[in-house]
């Protein structure tokens, strides 16, 4: 049986990666999976506290993390579909429209 | 030998994680993700929830990264061109070690109080991991799965509507 904060160092090292890779690319669509990145890390973090305190409720707050992801990964991908439409590309640096 | 597992496991999820940050392709991105949710997925069999590791291959590993593997392809994507500036990066390394550095120093004070809680190991072996998580759904959180059923229609016709050319 592994330590509770062991996987919590875990979750922790992903959700600095993700958030690394959040700052530095530009690319929309790894930017979008690095949140994914995130969003596990997070899961796992409940996961194993549920598992550590004994109780379910975390386990089912993951399944709703995992429905919102879901959602999330339709709206956000239809937003990057209708705007490659429009500027041919999907550079961050681009998204400047609502820049006064 | 669950130590050995844990340690390559975790040494997988992070080199994996790690080159989603760092290929230039987004394909190979896409692909070192799915390589990330399936060592998740073995986590989750190692504490002892097997209900979520399927839903975790099924969902993510299945349902989402189609998606998105499906919009790089579609939108065909190049390799990113490597960034003439470097302070950017050098930023968002010094702001994420930071985030890792608090978040250790959190770790290493805190200690997890109310433990031993009424799910143990022997409720999980007779039971089923998939009956608990289910009557815990079905009883307590129903109004929570209701609305999560709203959000998923939502989502469909906001991204019906979004990709339409002419509404």
């Amino acid at each position: 049986m592994i330590d509770t904060s062991h996987y919590m160092l875990l979750s922790a090292i992903l959700f600095c990666i993700g958030s690394y890779g959040v700052l530095t690319r530009k690319n929309a669509i790894v930017i979008f999976m690095c949140i994914e990145v995130m969003l596990n890390s997070v899961n796992l973090t409940f996961i194993a506290l549920s598992r550590h305190v004994g109780n379910m409720d975390g386990q089912i707050f993951v399944f709703f993390v995992m429905t919102v992801a879901a959602a999330e990964a339709a709206v956000g991908l239809a937003l990057m579909i209708a705007f490659y439409r429009n500027k041919d590309s999907i550079d961050v640096d681009d998204f400047n429209m609502l820049k006064w | 030998m669950e130590a050995i597992l844990f340690y390559l496991t975790a040494l997988v999820a992070v080199v994996a994680a790690f080159f989603v940050t760092k290929c230039r392709n987004p394909v190979n991105s896409a692909l070192c993700l799915v390589t990330n949710f399936i060592c998740l997925a073995v986590f989750y069999v190692m504490l002892e929830a097997p209900f979520m590791a399927a839903i975790q291959i099924m969902v993510y590993a299945g349902a989402i990264m189609v998606l998105i593997v499906f919009v790089i392809m579609l939108l065909n994507l190049g390799t990113a061109v490597k960034s003439r500036y470097t302070h950017g990066l050098a930023a968002g390394g010094v702001l994420s070690v930071l985030m890792l550095l608090v978040a250790t120093v959190f770790l290493g004070k805190g200690s997890a109080t109310a433990t031993g809680g009424e799910v143990t190991s022997e409720l999980i072996q007779s039971y089923g991991h998939t009956e608990l998580i289910g009557r815990a759904m079905f009883t307590d959180f129903l109004l929570p799965f209701e609305i999560a059923s709203i959000l998923l229609l939502v989502a469909i016709i906001g991204a019906v509507v979004l990709s339409k050319r002419k509404v």
